[in-house]
């Protein structure tokens, strides 16, 4: 976004409000809630559903979960902690959903595509990082080639509200990847959280008409020089905090060293279990699995995600290409930070942290680049 | 298969608790289905109604522990033009299997009160270790909508949709939280073939591995992981001898904790 956009100051009550007016339109809202031991996104019904106090704290294989017992600023805070391990995709790109179905009628079929009509979804509480991500997966499932109209469509309708990180964990590193922690477009609302423990307020940054739209009858004052550096000095704070950083050079460095030792090196440490495909919000992969009713007289054809980890996954006549580990760990790296690049125009990494967090073992991306760079041309 | 009659199916049952076959029973309302697709022609816990080979389809449970089932399992291989084992006793020998790494004499006195009226093997054996195997369906105890699904996939001729990887793509379908990242708790998750419907993360516990190991799976990584969350090795040892110890990935990885 070029120009500065305008931005105002709102109460915490006043988030209750737009947080009750975006329902009240009829959006199914989504955003951070509690659950098992983690945040994680699922449908929210009103402010009292966000964690509200809770803090984590991330590293490669961790993640854990402390309700804040520090000053009341932060206590009180709704939005302290990071991103966990679900993301959005779950909702614009589901892990299983049917595509069609055939009957059989006599020595003929028919197809019927199903009837369900996807929710208007407001994401309540992107972070950054997200943001960046859903730009990203808008450039695999809505460029004009290959259109995957489920997701397109659900997009199209859905509301962002952003949410600036003031904190950031360990495993986070959107700063080297231009990605945050402050969202630059991508939104129609923007909070940064202002919690001092006096007067608990947001700066609201708007990001389009829906989202100026959604500002009336909200009680909004433009935001003052006062209220705008404390805000930055917050996003400020996770920014100077971020010790992990992606080199630069990763898609140069991997699209270099395709036949490293080091290679081999990773595959020993990993489980290729799939979770960092599985968590990370910005990979699309799926296959599709045909089902029969046991008579034969309807089938129906299901996408499911699926990850560069698996064996099936680059299974062609013949048999499967990537058969090691060491083959299928190079593939997901060198998609994501090299040839994505080629293929999509930007790196299909946000630097959210998720696959080095949610990774069992604590596999680090950001370390294994490193290694190729030191042992590699 | 004749067009007009149906497709004969033998549940058959080896060394084993019958848990597996309990899974057709537990089909309930898909098992009026499958009733109504083939004809049960031998299944000793449903009826005693038997009628005679050859069958279409076999289900095999349970493994090898006597010489008179290294007959049996032939004979029944012979009359069986699909021969499908189900259940960890019959893919790989199941929690019996524990009895590979001891005397076989010296437990037999130690557990029975008559040890001469037992004839045993020294060893608890998987079907295909005997016979040709058409597949081989995973779990202690199997998964009933994967034992269906076999069924369908066969009835409509087929390939089953039953995925080798690991049990943590459960996991992340499902949206279950991951107990070993998010509470430190030892997980065989990232080691275990899915299929059981994601049952222990979804309750808080990690897996046990009852469907065992996954394709190409990397045990002594994750054994890395177990010690450093604080197990001994007699702990993770533990881990790898249970009902799919029998499997090579997890025989090994508990011997190189021994
Ligand atoms: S590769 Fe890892 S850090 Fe990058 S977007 Fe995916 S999960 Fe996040
Ligand atoms: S990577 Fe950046 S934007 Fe994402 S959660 Fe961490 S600080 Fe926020
Ligand atoms: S890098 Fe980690 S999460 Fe990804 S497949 Fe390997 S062990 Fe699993
Ligand atoms: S709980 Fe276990 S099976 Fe699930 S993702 Fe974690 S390690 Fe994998």
């Amino acid at each position: 976004m070029g120009t500065e956009t305008l931005k105002y100051v709102i109460s915490l009550s006043e988030v209750g409000k737009l947080l009750g007016n975006i329902k009240g339109q009829g959006f199914h809202v989504v955003g951070p809630v509690l659950a098992d031991g983690a945040i994680i996104y699922d449908t929210i019904h009103s402010i009292e559903d966000l964690p509200s106090g809770y803090q984590d704290e991330q590293e490669g294989g961790h993640y854990r979960l402390k309700k804040s017992t520090g000053r009341r600023g932060e206590r009180d805070a709704l939005f302290r902690y990071t991103v966990g391990p679900s993301s959005w995709k779950r909702f614009l790109f589901p892990p299983e959903q049917k595509l069609w179905k055939a009957v059989r009628e006599g020595k003929s079929f028919s197809i019927e595509s199903p009837k369900e009509k996807p929710p208007r979804y407001a994401f309540f509480g992107v972070r950054p990082c997200e943001v960046s991500a859903l730009k990203i997966q808008d450039k695999v499932f809505c460029n004009n080639d290959f259109q995957d109209k489920g997701y397109a469509e659900k997009r199209k309708k859905s509301l962002v509200i952003a949410v600036n990180c003031t904190r950031s964990v360990s495993t986070c590193f959107c700063r080297s990847m231009d990605t945050g922690p402050k969202a630059n477009g991508g939104f129609d609302l923007a909070l940064t959280e202002i919690s001092d423990g006096k007067n608990h307020r947001f700066i609201v940054e708007v990001g389009s008409k829906k989202g100026s739209k959604l500002l009336k009858g909200i009680d909004h004052t433009l935001a003052e020089r006062h209220d705008l550096s404390s805000a930055a000095a917050r996003v400020n704070s996770a920014k100077r905090a971020m010790k992990r950083q992606m080199p630069k050079d990763a898609a140069k460095i991997l699209s270099k060293n395709s036949e490293h030792p080091h290679w081999k090196d990773v595959a020993a440490r990993c489980l290729n279990c799939a979770n960092c495909t599985m968590v990370c919000p910005t990979c699309f992969c799926s296959t599709v699995e045909d089902t029969t009713s046991l008579s034969g007289d309807v089938a129906e054809r299901w996408r499911r995600w699926d990850s560069c980890f698996t064996v099936d996954f680059s299974y062609i006549h013949g048999g499967p290409i990537r058969r090691d580990s060491a083959a299928r760990y190079r593939q997901w790296l060198t998609h994501k930070l090299s040839s994505w690049h080629d293929q999509f125009g930007t790196s299909g990494c946000t630097g959210c942290g998720r696959c080095i967090t949610w990774c069992p073992v604590g596999i680090d991306i950001t370390e294994e680049i490193k290694a190729l760079q030191k042992g590699g041309k | 298969m004749a067009k007009n009659r149906k497709p004969k199916l033998a549940v058959w049952k080896f060394s084993s608790c019958d848990g597996c076959q309990l899974s057709l029973l537990d089909c309930e309302d898909e098992l009026l289905a499958v009733a109504d697709s083939v004809e049960i022609a031998y299944f000793l816990e449903a009826s005693r109604a038997e009628i005679a080979g050859p069958y279409d389809i076999s289900l095999v449970e349970g493994s090898i522990t006597t010489p008179h089932e290294i007959e049996r399992i032939k004979k029944v291989r012979a009359q069986s033009r699909a021969l499908i084992s189900i259940g960890a006793c019959a893919t790989v020998g199941g929690i019996q299997a524990l009895k590979n790494y001891r005397n076989v004499d010296d437990l037999i006195m130690t557990v029975y009160a008559h040890p001469e009226y037992i004839d045993t093997l020294t060893t608890s054996t998987a079907i295909a270790d005997h016979v040709t195997v058409d597949f081989e369906l995973r779990g202690c105890p199997i998964n009933k909508e994967q034992l269906l699904e076999l069924i369908n996939a066969t009835l409509n001729a087929r390939k089953p949709n039953v995925s080798q990887h690991s049990q943590c793509i459960e996991c992340k379908l499902a949206g279950t939280v991951c107990v070993m990242v998010s509470q430190g708790k030892p997980c065989l998750g990232p080691i275990t073939q899915a299929g059981c419907g994601n049952v222990c993360p979804r309750c808080d516990r990690g897996c046990y591995g009852c469907f065992g190991p996954k394709e190409t799976p990397n045990p002594a990584a994750l054994s890395t992981r177990m010690k450093e969350l604080g197990l001994s090795d007699r702990e993770v040892k533990h881990f790898y001898r249970l009902f799919n110890t029998g499997a090579p990935a997890f025989h090994d990885e508990g011997n190189a904790h021994e």
